[in-house]
């Protein structure tokens, strides 16, 4: 435990700036997360970020509510909402007001080139993010097998993606991981 | 599903097709958002798609993506970001935070309550285990989006977007430097670099 005077003020501060920086979505933002959470602050453990990660995919809603996990575990259920509302109130104050910016001035070209611009970072960085949940999940072979079958079928196949994480947990619960 | 009747007062008939589209009320628009979001397990997207476009015909298929975009290119969880450009449209400021409500606060809810399980039973082995395994497909269905969105990339053999790719993936994943440090020098390369090859096409 490092020496927090305000858990909520940091939680805050800490989601709030993140939020702005999470180009591509929640699942770009999860090596900065887990830098946060786990380095930074010791909000977490290695594997209890891993848990987390899984409790909120399994979970529904967006993906984004991965940090209300870290709040909760950080603050209880006032930390659960500080973090969210941190996470998500900025940007949404900021697409409020470019939408309807651009809905006066209906110059639409210059939000396509950045999109442009910014997809092989968004795909970086969720590619980045993949790698950090594997080094702690994916400790056996047999684990990365199920990573893998998940990842060829996901991609191949349009089963819903909710099977493949509940054939993950039956396995993990019957000790074959 | 049966179309829900509007609970505000809408004189509307919705069986006419092609008519003015039909304006959602405040709890409309956070119900609509609350049932997208808790059908939605591994991303909300799809139903936000379904149910805004081919449910309720509240935008047609270029306004959804047009706003999308915008969502998308800015930054922050980029559904939530639609959740409240798009009830703002409707109902301004007071459309936006219904939307938002909606969207966030049910499944907020469910999270809050399965992290205070965790928090409470987190040390079961049984548990553990069970999680572990959700991580590792959980994981890989990641790598799936990550391939999916590599494709158009590689199949227009984009080879600077493709280090850039490579180099934000070794900074961050690898080399583990902070996010924003990484986007401050990232950002404008890709920009400028995206620029000048669209010049270079036109010209």
């Amino acid at each position: 435990m490092s020496s927090e005077s305000n858990p909520i003020a940091t939680l805050v501060w800490t989601f709030g700036l993140m939020s702005l920086f999470a180009v591509g979505g929640a699942n770009s933002a999860i090596p900065e997360m887990h830098r946060a959470a786990v380095d930074v602050h010791h909000w977490l453990t290695d594997k209890q970020f891993a848990d987390v990660f899984a409790i909120s995919q399994l979970s529904p809603g967006p993906n984004v509510l991965i940090v209300t996990l870290i709040g909760y575990s950080v603050a209880g259920v006032a930390g659960a909402l500080a973090a969210t509302v941190a996470m998500c109130g900025p940007t949404a104050l900021l697409a409020y007001y470019v939408s309807r910016f651009l809905d006066r001035s209906r110059d639409a070209r210059w939000p396509a080139m950045i999109q442009a611009a910014l997809v092989p970072l968004s795909i970086g960085l969720m590619a980045a993010s993949g790698l950090i949940v594997a080094q702690t999940s994916d400790q056996s072979w047999i684990a990365v097998l199920i990573t893998i079958v998940a990842a060829a079928l996901a991609f191949a196949t349009r089963i819903n993606p909710l099977w493949m994480l509940l054939a993950g947990g039956l396995l993990g619960f019957a000790g074959v991981i | 599903m049966p179309p829900e009747s509007p609970p505000v007062a809408a004189p509307a008939p919705d069986a006419s097709a092609p008519s003015p589209p039909h304006q959602p009320g405040l709890l409309e628009l956070f119900l609509a958002f609350a049932k997208m979001s808790l059908a939605g397990f591994g991303g909300v997207l799809v139903w936000a798609r379904r149910s805004i476009v081919e449910q309720h015909r509240w935008m047609t298929a270029e306004e959804f993506n047009e706003t999308f975009a915008l969502c998308h290119f800015l930054p922050g969880p980029n559904i939530v970001n639609l959740s409240v450009v798009f009830g703002s449209r409707f109902r301004g400021i007071a459309g936006g935070l219904a939307a938002f409500a909606g969207l966030v606060g049910p499944p907020m809810v469910i999270a809050t309550i399965l992290a205070a399980l965790y928090a409470r039973y987190g040390d079961i082995d049984v548990l553990r285990r069970t999680l572990a395994g959700v991580a590792c497909a959980a994981v890989g269905l990641l790598f799936a989006v990550v391939f999916k969105m590599m494709m158009p990339l590689l199949k227009r053999r984009d080879v600077t977007g493709l280090v850039i790719l490579a180099a934000v993936f070794v900074a961050i994943g690898l080399i583990r430097w902070p996010l924003q440090i990484v986007l401050l020098v990232a950002i404008p390369l890709s920009i400028a670099t995206t620029v000048l090859a669209r010049r270079m096409v036109r010209a």
